[in-house]
C-alpha cells in the first residue's frame, strides 16, 4: 500500500511562496516514528531541512505540525497520526518559516529568557547544597522536565496574537517552576514582572498547550497558579479590570 | 557559487571560541562568561538540543549523603580500576577530589536533584562502585535528578549561561581549523546553518567541546548530531587523537531503537534475565552482579548471546526485568525509563521485562589534553601543547575514563574540567598568552574542504556512504574483536575514504542546508572511525572495553599505556600513563574482577 506524504516546501532563495510537495511512501511492514518516514524521504530528496537530534523525545528539535497537531516527530508513530493513507507535515504555526520544516525560534527564546530562567538566591552557602524537603522538590515535578520543543507555544491562539507581549505557555510554565522552587528567593519580583496585561493574562484557557505538549505537561494549570498567585496580592487586581484590551 | 577565500569572507574576532554547546562547552563558557573575556559559543544546535541532554542515571561524586562516610579516594580507586589502568591518575585524582565542589555548583545553580529524607542530594548505586577501596561492598555514590539528570544539568548550564549574558552563535557549524604557520591554532572556519554565511572565527583560544561520535556505529545511543566534529577537525589538521580503540558499549540499549536505559535501573534493584529468565550476571561477576564494569556485563550479555540464551524470535538480545520493583519506586525513580520503553519497546516495564542489547555508547578516546584541557601532541617522546586549542568532555581524553568509563563519571568529566579549562584560560589571557595571526593563505587553506564539497558536481550520496561506513564499524569493530577481520575493515574503510573524498553534495543552497551539514559530520565521522580502526588493530592485547578473540588477556608488560594515533602517517605511537597522583599513593595495576 502506497501513502501520500505532503510536506511542506519553502527554500527562500528559490520560491516565492510555500507549496506542499507531495511524496509516494510505501507503508511500513513495521510501524515507524514520523522522524524515521522523514529521514527515509531525505535519502530520497536530500533538499528537504527540518530539525532533529535525540530521536528519542528528551532534545525538543523536532517539533512540527503534524496532521493538523503539533507534535514531536520522533516520537509520533505514523499509525497515530495518519489518516486516510494520508500525512500532512507542517512547521510549527505562528512563527517565520526559514526553510522547509524549519521555523525561526527567535521570539520563542526571547520569551524565555524574559522569565528570568535561572535560580535566584544571593544567600551565599557555606558548605555543600542547599537543603530542599523531598515535598518540596516534589513541587518543580510537571515542570522542569519542559523540552523547549514550542509545540504549546505554537499552538497557541494567544501567543500567534501576541508573540512579543504575551509570554506563552512554554515560558510561563519556566516562570512558575522558579516560582515554586523552594530554593529561589525572587517570588515577588517574579510575580511583578508578569502583573502587566499581556505577560499571563492573554491567557484565555484554551488548553491547546495541555493537549500537545509531547512530555504530558500541564502550562494551563501552571498559568492558573500565577494568576491565582498575583489575584492574591491586592495592587495587581486593578489590572484586570481597567484591562480594555480584550 | 563562487570559490570561498579569506578576503570574501567576514572574520569575526574573539578571545575565546568554544565550539559545541552541550555540557562540557556551556560550563567552559560559563566560566568564561564571569571574566569578561569575549567569548563565543559555536554550536551546531540550540544549546539544550545537544546530547548532553540525554544522560539519565546521574553524576557519580563523593558528596556523602547517601553514606556519610564516603571519601572521595574510593570513588578514585573505583574509577582507575574500572578504567583498567590506563587513566591517568594526576586527571582520575584531580576529577574525583574537585568533583563535590562542582556538584554542589550546579545545585547552587539551580538543579532540581532528588532528594533524600533529610533534604540533601539523592543518590543511587552505580556499576563500578564500592566503599573503603572495593572491600565495604556496594556504593551509591551517583547523584540523581530522577532519570533525566543529563536534561537537568544541561538545562540548568543554559540558563546560567543566560544569566551571566554568555555569547551564543546558534546554529552555526564549524567546518575546520584554522592554523598558522607555527602550527599554533587561530580559530576556525564555521558557517551559519541559518543564512548559508560562511566566517573565520578569529580566537586566542578554542575550545573544542563536540562530544561524542557514537554514530560511527550503526547502533548506538547516540543523537544524530554525534559525528565527532571537532575530532574530525583535529585528526583532519594533523592532530593525533588518544586511545580511539576504546569505545563503550551501553550494557541496556533497546533493543532495535538503540534509546539508552540507564544503568540506573540495575541501581535501583533491576537485573538482566536469559530466555530462561536466569539472572546469569550472577555467573559472570559473583560480587558486583549487574552492576559490574559496563565492559564486563556487555561481553556477558553478548557470551549469553552467542551461547544461544538470547530471547527473542532470533535469541538476539537479553531481557532487563525491572516489575519486581513495583509501580511506585518505577514512576518515582524511573519515569523516563518508563516512558522511553512504552514509546520505543511497546513494552510498559511495570508489567514486562525491557528487550535490551550492547549499544554504542560512548567514546573513551579523544583529542589528549592535560588537566587544564590543553591539548598536546608528542615531540621526541615528549608531550607538545599546541597553542590555542584546548579540549573538554566527550571529545578530549584527560584521561580520566581510560579503557572503561564508569556511568556517571561522564557528567562529572564534563563539568570539572570544562570549569577546568575556563579557569586556566582566564588566568592564562590574564598573563597575555595568544597567538600570531594566520596568514591568508592559511585561512585559504582551511576553506579548502569546504569548497570541495559546495563546487561537487557529480561523486557519491552522503546517505549511502554513511551507511557504508556504519556497517564496516558495526561488523568489524564491535564488542568483541579479531585481528583478520579487522584487518578486512580496514581495508574497507580505504575504500570508503576515496568516496568521502568525493561525496556529491545534491543540495547548493544557502538557507538551513542540512544537505552540507550532513556531508560535513560525515567525513568528520569517517576520520574517526579510522582512527578507531587503525589504533583497535594495532593494540594486541585485551583491556578495558577493547576485548580481542585473539589477543584476550590483558599485556601489562606492553601495553599498560596509552595509544596516540597519528593521521598524517597512520602509524599508532604509545604514550605513558600517569601513576603520580599528587595527595595519595598511586593505585597499581591488579587483576580487574568484579
Amino acid at each position: 500500500m502506497t501513502l501520500s506524504i505532503n510536506i511542506y516546501r519553502y527554500n527562500p532563495e528559490k520560491d516565492k511562496f510555500p507549496y506542499m510537495q507531495s511524496f509516494e511512501f510505501e507503508k511500513p511492514k513495521r510501524d515507524i516514528m514520523v522522524l524515521e518516514l522523514l529521514n527515509q524521504l531525505k535519502e530520497k530528496d536530500p533538499t528537504i531541512s527540518y530539525r532533529r537530534s535525540c530521536r528519542e523525545g528528551v532534545c525538543g528539535s523536532d517539533g512540527m505540525n503534524i496532521n493538523g497537531k503539533n507534535g514531536l516527530a520522533c516520537i509520533t508513530p505514523l499509525s497515530s497520526v495518519i489518516k486516510k493513507n494520508k500525512l500532512d507535515l507542517r512547521p510549527l504555526p505562528g512563527l517565520p518559516v526559514v526553510r522547509d520544516l524549519v521555523v525561526d525560534m527567535t521570539e520563542f527564546y526571547a520569551q524565555y529568557e524574559k522569565i528570568k530562567p535561572f535560580l535566584q538566591n544571593d544567600t551565599p552557602v557555606d558548605i555543600g547544597e542547599r537543603l530542599q524537603s523531598p515535598e518540596d522538590r516534589d513541587k518543580l515535578d510537571g515542570l522542569y522536565e519542559c523540552i523547549l520543543c514550542a509545540c504549546c507555544s505554537t499552538s497557541c491562539p494567544s501567543f500567534w496574537w501576541n508573540p512579543d507581549k504575551f509570554v506563552g505557555p512554554a515560558a510561563l510554565l519556566q516562570a512558575y517552576r522558579f516560582i515554586a522552587d523552594s530554593r529561589d528567593t525572587k517570588t515577588a519580583e517574579r510575580l511583578q514582572s508578569l502583573s502587566d496585561p499581556f505577560s499571563v493574562y492573554r491567557c484565555h484557557g484554551i488548553m491547546n498547550c495541555v493537549s500537545v505538549c509531547p512530555k504530558g505537561l500541564n502550562p494551563n494549570e501552571a498559568i492558573g497558579e500565577i494568576k491565582s498567585m498575583l489575584l492574591s496580592n491586592k495592587s495587581n487586581q486593578n489590572i484586570i479590570t481597567s484591562d480594555k484590551a480584550g | 557559487m563562487s570559490i570561498l577565500n579569506s578576503s570574501n569572507i567576514s572574520t569575526l574576532e574573539f578571545d575565546v571560541l568554544v565550539i559545541g554547546g552541550g555540557g562540557s562547552g556551556m560550563r567552559t563558557s560559563l566560566e568564561l562568561a564571569k571574566s569578561g573575556l569575549k567569548t563565543a559559543v559555536v554550536s551546531k544546535v540550540f544549546p539544550t538540543r545537544s546530547h548532553t541532554v540525554s544522560a539519565q542515571g546521574g553524576i557519580t561524586c563523593a558528596i556523602a549523603s547517601a553514606d556519610p562516610q564516603d571519601d572521595w579516594r574510593w570513588h578514585m580507586y573505583d574509577t582507575v580500576k574500572g578504567s583498567d589502568y590506563i587513566g591517568d591518575q594526576d586527571a582520575i585524582e584531580y576529577m574525583c577530589s574537585e568533583g563535590p565542589k562542582a556538584v554542589f555548583e550546579l545545585e547552587h545553580m539551580g538543579l532540581p536533584f532528588s532528594r533524600t529524607a533529610n533534604g540533601r542530594i539523592y543518590q543511587r548505586p552505580f556499576g563500578g562502585q564500592s566503599k573503603d577501596f572495593g572491600k565495604g561492598g556496594q556504593a551509591a555514590r551517583t547523584c540523581a535528578a530522577a532519570d533525566r539528570t543529563g536534561h537537568a544539568l544541561l538545562h540548568t548550564l543554559y540558563q546560567n549561561n543566560v544569566k551571566e549574558g554568555s555569547n551564543f552563535l546558534n546554529e552555526w557549524f564549524a567546518v575546520d581549523l584554522v592554523l598558522n604557520q607555527l602550527k599554533e591554532v587561530t580559530g576556525v572556519i564555521a558557517f551559519s546553518i541559518e543564512s548559508g554565511e560562511v566566517a573565520y572565527l578569529k580566537a586566542q583560544a578554542t575550545v573544542l567541546a563536540t562530544g561524542g561520535a557514537g554514530r560511527i556505529y550503526s547502533s548506538t545511543t547516540n543523537a544524530l548530531i554525534n559525528t565527532g566534529d571537532g575530532l574530525g577537525m583535529s585528526l583532519r589538521a594533523g592532530i593525533p587523537a588518544q586511545d580511539m580503540e576504546m569505545w563503550q558499549f551501553h550494557p541496556t540499549g533497546i533493543y532495535g531503537a538503540g534509546s539508552l536505559v540507564t544503568e540506573g535501573c540495575r541501581g535501583e534493584g533491576g537485573y538482566l534475565i536469559n530466555k530462561d529468565g536466569e539472572r546469569f550476571m550472577e555467573r559472570y561477576a559473583p560480587n558486583a552482579k549487574d552492576l559490574a564494569g559496563r565492559d564486563v556485563v556487555a561481553r556477558s550479555m553478548v557470551l549469553e548471546i552467542l551461547e544461544g540464551r538470547g530471547c527473542g524470535d532470533e535469541k538476539d538480545h537479553v531481557f532487563l526485568k525491572l516489575d519486581h520493583l513495583g509501580a511506585d519506586v518505577l514512576n518515582a525513580k524511573l519515569p523516563g525509563i518508563c516512558e522511553l520503553s512504552r514509546t520505543f519497546a511497546a513494552v510498559d516495564p511495570v508489567y514486562e521485562p525491557i528487550p535490551v542489547v550492547p549499544t554504542c555508547h560512548y567514546m573513551m578516546g579523544g583529542t589528549p589534553t592535560n588537566i587544564h584541557g590543553q591539548a598536546f601532541k608528542i615531540s621526541s617522546s615528549n608531550d607538545e601543547y599546541i597553542p590555542g586549542l584546548f579540549s573538554v568532555g566527550e571529545a578530549a581524553c584527560v584521561s580520566v575514563h581510560g579503557a572503561n568509563r564508569l556511568g556517571g563519571n561522564s557528567l562529572l568529566d564534563l563539568v570539572v574540567f570544562g570549569r577546568a579549562a575556563g579557569i586556566h584560560i582566564n588566568q592564562a589571557m590574564k598573563s597575555g598568552g595568544g597567538v600570531a595571526d594566520a596568514s591568508k593563505d592559511d585561512i585559504d587553506k582551511a576553506l579548502h574542504n569546504l569548497n570541495i564539497l559546495n563546487e561537487s558536481s557529480s561523486g557519491f550520496e552522503v546517505s549511502t556512504v554513511k551507511k557504508e561506513l556504519q556497517e564496516v564499524m558495526q561488523n568489524y569493530f564491535g564488542v568483541f574483536r579479531r585481528g583478520d577481520y579487522m584487518e578486512k575493515g580496514v581495508a574497507a574503510l580505504n575504500d570508503i575514504r576515496e568516496k568521502i573524498e568525493n561525496l556529491h553534495l545534491k543540495d547548493k543552497s544557502a538557507a538551513f542546508n542540512t544537505n552540507r551539514v550532513e556531508a560535513i559530520e560525515l567525513q568528520n565521522l569517517f576520520e574517526v572511525a579510522e582512527a578507531t580502526a587503525i589504533s583497535s588493530l594495532q593494540r594486541t592485547e585485551s583491556r578495558g572495553a577493547h576485548a580481542r578473540e585473539d589477543y584476550p588477556d590483558r599485556d601489562d608488560e606492553n601495553w599498560l599505556c596509552h595509544s596516540l594515533y597519528d593521521p598524517t602517517t597512520k602509524i599508532l605511537g604509545k604514550r605513558h600513563v600517569n601513576f603520580e597522583p599528587s595527595q595519595v599513593e598511586a593505585f597499581p595495576p591488579k587483576v580487574r574482577t568484579y
